[in-house]
């Protein structure tokens, strides 16, 4: 197969949706799917491992009432895509008669962004020796430095989706990715620092980032956190920086904000939209069109184009992200939020680049202004029961603000809170909005890449985890 | 594609392709699943499914490609061997890096293979799902509804080869049901959830889980939030060996040979309580995750990890036993789609003697934890900071009495190990394959409000 080529052919796909259909049906639809990756590691001062992978297959899903029935297979051969769709259709279980597919309409879905140097016209040797700078920039940074781990990594996602309801579409998904952790150790044990840039683009992600530069980044945070004090513990006033914590609206209203977890009646904002549920300074976006950024993409895995969705609007819930088949069963349009790992999984709500707009106070306002409490530069990840709210993430650079200023260095820890308590509880949000390091979302056992962005902002009542008396 | 498909044939006919000069492994790997999910006493999706993978490793000159791919179709084959002989350019001479040497160690073998349930038919599993939610739904007024009652089964097998004409397979069957409850007390909602896993499907005792679930989910109705302390925190087995496999993860060779772990250069010292004794035993029958072979092919046997509170040798695979001049202890873990790292695969605590209601009637204060949040961001296994949420029961005067939520829990890893003041005698197999007691850690700082 071609990287150029259909990764099925028209008349194939009218035949596999009429057989996944045949049994009796309200839907079906065909994802293909052709991934390539390539990832290159070097650690101990190495390169250890230059890898390459290749995925390519279909999953056919077949819809009759409240029934979904899925299968898949990486035989993308007429034949092999006829049993699987002969598989799907008897797992749904379907009766009475058989659906006629509508005719087959192209989606005419622009790239959020071109990709100028597809990273497999690029010589293996070009993405190594980024690596190896990478590696001496950091130890360079310190005689501390005792350890780096640099991982550079590209894939290349072709998929086609076509349904029953006349829906073909395609899209060619590039992403690159690079990340460095780096290792100090000193007489407080040892710490780390990492740094990570990912966008949807191709090998000219490196025209815009210099890799010396983030691997000195990420060895000065190993050996500032040296230094560090253990975190407070207890209620407190936080100050997040820009860039630095969109994964809090993520885990604190995200997950909650997604209609198949609102319909099972999972989350705490059902039964909410046009009531104030955030500060009136809150405006969250989920926005796949953004170029670019992790998140983004021409059409979701349901073949919808990406769109720029207000979540919440001044405080106020505009509407949950939805995909194909909870708006069907709602009477609406999706929300270009389908999304799929790969195809071996059914798609499911999921977001896409998920970010708080920015607002009026200078972040030098906002720190001045808060006699004490904690500043964190970076969360790390995080994790939400969106039945209760209760989240937690980790901060994974912090300092300690006392009487308006930033002051001493915190080690790692823990953050908790509540989402609706917290969107009620942000009294400042900056001027100075920047999207964050790339993400992977888990939600059921599948991952996909976000993004998320945010301001400055500062919000109370969140509980820190440290361990300082 | 035949699923009749002769991989050890696959996996040798690969390796045998190694050209002058060239090592190759190949790891082969088929796999035959299904997913029921359940909703509303109606079938919400049902997923069949049939995958494959391939993994090529070439050395040469002392240096090493990979590539992987999810057909073992024979045009991607050609091309997998292709790019991962390719990717040999690229990576950097290490004299380590090698097929692990054969070490006359007898595999332990295991059959894990249930005709019954390969067979088993679509219906049936359907039905299994049904009564869980339906017995869930029934179990208590306050259930208000399920979010995911799940059936699984999957069965495969794995062929390994070498091109010094070392080949060893395993095949398994396995199968799961997991359940995740909502309910409400007219005030709050709550969620709880657990599942299981077991060789056969009679093994998997449904109404034990209805009852975990419904217990998760109603036991911390009207939860407030603890004021901060230091006390004493009470782990089931589940969260226990959360804590001890971050703690394996932290004295792999690869780990310790990098300077990523606060134990290297500790083996042989006491780091943990005396209470404390852990093994890594993939040849034990009772677990799911038992396994004859490791990812080189050397037949896996126990590894002590802790014993009375002292550290073990440090597991290593063939490419980090040459780098410190020991010997593989056979924990190569791999997939066909990763090259071998290094790692703990069947982790089993010593249980001791103290039961759960005397080790609680013990404690003056402490909290039962019914769970953690945030393990992926709040441990550092470099550091060992440790840094989770959690909810639980508070204990008082060496009972249980009322729930508690939104909190953190920190110490370090270093610090809890140490501070293991009491275990169990309830040794629980999990659904990973791992086995733990109940442990109690003292000298955790609770922060709240």
């Amino acid at each position: 197969m071609t990287d150029t080529g259909p990764l099925i052919d028209d008349d194939v796909i009218a035949k596999v949706l009429e057989a996944a259909s045949g049994r009796g049906a309200e839907f079906a639809e065909v994802f293909a799917e052709d991934r390539r990756s390539s990832s290159a590691v070097l650690d101990d001062a190495k390169v250890e491992e230059l890898t390459s992978g290749r995925d390519r297959g279909a999953g056919i899903r077949v819809v009759v009432g409240n029934s979904t029935g899925f299968a898949h297979t990486s035989d993308l051969s007429e034949a092999g895509l006829l049993a699987t769709a002969e598989i799907a259709a008897a797992a749904a279980r379907g009766g009475g008669g058989a659906l006629a597919p509508r005719e087959l309409r192209r989606v005419d879905a622009a790239r959020p962004n071109a990709i100028e140097v597809l990273p497999g016209d690029v010589d293996k040797a070009r993405k190594v020796e980024l690596l190896g700078r990478a590696d001496a920039a950091a130890r360079a940074a310190g005689s501390s430095i005792s350890q780096v781990t640099a991982r550079y990594s590209d894939g290349r996602r072709r998929i086609l989706v076509a349904n029953t309801d006349g829906t073909l579409a395609t899209d060619d998904q590039v992403r690159t990715v690079f990340s460095i952790v780096s290792v100090a150790s000193g007489d407080t044990g040892l710490q780390t620092g990492r740094e990570a840039v990912g966008h949807t683009v191709g090998f000219e992600l490196f025209d815009r980032y210099d890799v010396e530069e983030l691997a000195r980044r990420s060895a000065e945070r190993a050996i500032t956190k040296l230094l560090a004090r253990p975190a407070p513990s207890g209620q407190m006033t936080v100050v997040i920086g820009s860039g630095g914590g969109g994964v809090m609206f993520h885990e604190a209203c995200g997950h909650g904000l997604e209609a198949d977890l609102v319909a099972k009646g999972a989350s705490v904002f059902r039964d909410r939209i046009g009531e104030q549920v955030a500060s009136p300074l809150v405006t969250l976006v989920d926005d796949g069109t953004m170029g670019g950024e992790w998140g983004c993409f021409a059409v979701d895995d349901e073949g919808r184009p990406a769109q720029r969705n207000t979540l919440i609007s001044e405080g106020v819930l505009v509407d949950y992200m939805w995909d194909g088949l909870r708006a069907r069963r709602e009477g609406r349009p999706s929300s270009g939020n389908g999304r799929r790992q790969s195809y071996q999984h059914l798609p499911m709500v999921r977001m896409t680049n998920t970010y708080l707009l920015g607002g009026e106070s200078t972040p030098e306002e906002i720190i001045a202004d808060t006699a004490d409490g904690v500043y964190i530069a970076h969360l790390g990840g995080g994790q939400v029961n969106t039945a209760t709210g209760d989240f937690v993430f980790g901060m994974t650079e912090a300092y300690l603000i006392e009487s308006g200023r930033i002051t001493e260095p915190l080690r790692e820890g823990n953050l908790i809170g509540n989402g609706p308590e917290v969107l009620l509880n942000i009294d400042a949000v900056g001027n100075d909005f920047a999207m964050g390091p790339p993400g992977t979302c888990g939600k059921d056992g599948q991952g996909v890449p976000v993004g998320d962005g945010v301001p400055t902002l500062r919000v109370h009542g969140l509980t820190i985890g440290g361990t300082a008396a | 594609m035949s699923a009749a498909r002769d991989l050890a044939g696959v996996a040798r006919s690969v390796a045998e392709r190694a050209e002058r000069g060239e090592d190759v492994d190949v790891m082969v790997s088929t796999g035959r699943s299904t997913i029921v999910r359940v909703h509303g006493g109606e079938v919400e999706s049902f997923t069949s499914a049939e995958s494959f993978a391939i993994g090529i490793r070439v050395i040469s000159d002392h240096r090493q490609g990979f590539a992987a791919a999810g057909s073992i179709d024979p045009d991607v084959i050609a091309e997998t061997l292709a790019e991962a002989r390719d990717n040999v350019r690229f990576g950097e001479r290490d004299d380590c890096f090698g097929l692990a040497e054969p070490d006359g160690v007898a595999a332990v073998e295991h059959d894990h293979w249930d005709d019954a349930l390969v067979s088993m038919s679509a219906d049936e599993k359907i039905e299994r799902a049904r009564a869980l939610e339906a017995r869930a739904l029934a179990a208590d007024p306050r259930v208000t509804g399920v979010r995911t009652a799940t059936w699984s089964d999957v069965s495969g097998e794995t062929a390994y080869a070498t091109s010094r004409g070392l080949a060893v397979s395993e095949r398994g069957a396995s199968c799961s049901v997991g359940l995740q409850v909502l309910a409400h007390d007219g005030t709050e909602p709550q969620t709880g959830a657990a599942g299981d896993a077991a060789r056969r499907s009679a093994d998997l005792d449904d109404a034990r889980i209805v009852d975990r679930a419904v217990e998760r989910a109603t036991r911390l109705f009207g939860a407030t939030k603890p004021s901060s302390c230091r006390t004493t925190i009470v782990l089931e087995p589940r969260l226990a060996m959360t804590l001890l496999g971050i703690f394996a993860g932290m004295v792999d060779g690869e780990s310790v040979l990098k300077g990523r772990s606060p134990f290297a250069d500790r083996s042989g010292e006491t780091v943990a309580s005396p209470l404390l004794t852990l093994l890594d035993d993939p040849t034990d029958r009772r677990s799911i995750a038992a396994s004859s072979f490791d990812g080189e092919g050397l037949a896996c046997r126990p590894n002590p990890l802790l014993g009375g509170g002292v550290l073990g040798p440090f597991l290593q695979n063939s490419y980090t036993a040459r780098r410190t001049a020991t010997r593989s202890t056979a924990s190569a873990l791999r997939s066909a789609r990763s090259l071998p790292g290094v790692g703990a695969q069947v982790l089993i605590v010593q249980p001791g003697t103290t039961p759960v209601d005397e080790l609680i009637a013990g404690l003056d204060d402490g909290v039962f934890v019914t769970s953690l949040q945030g393990l992926h961001s709040g441990v550092n296994s470099v550091s060992g900071d440790f840094s989770v949420g959690a909810d639980g029961l508070m204990i008082a005067g060496g009972s249980i009495g009322r729930p508690v939520r939104e909190f953190t829990l920190a110490s370090t890893i270093q610090r809890m190990l140490a501070q293991v003041l009491a275990v169990g005698d309830d040794l629980e197999w999990l659904p990973s394959g791992d086995a733990s007691p109940t442990l109690a850690i003292g000298d955790v700082a609770l922060s709240g409000s």
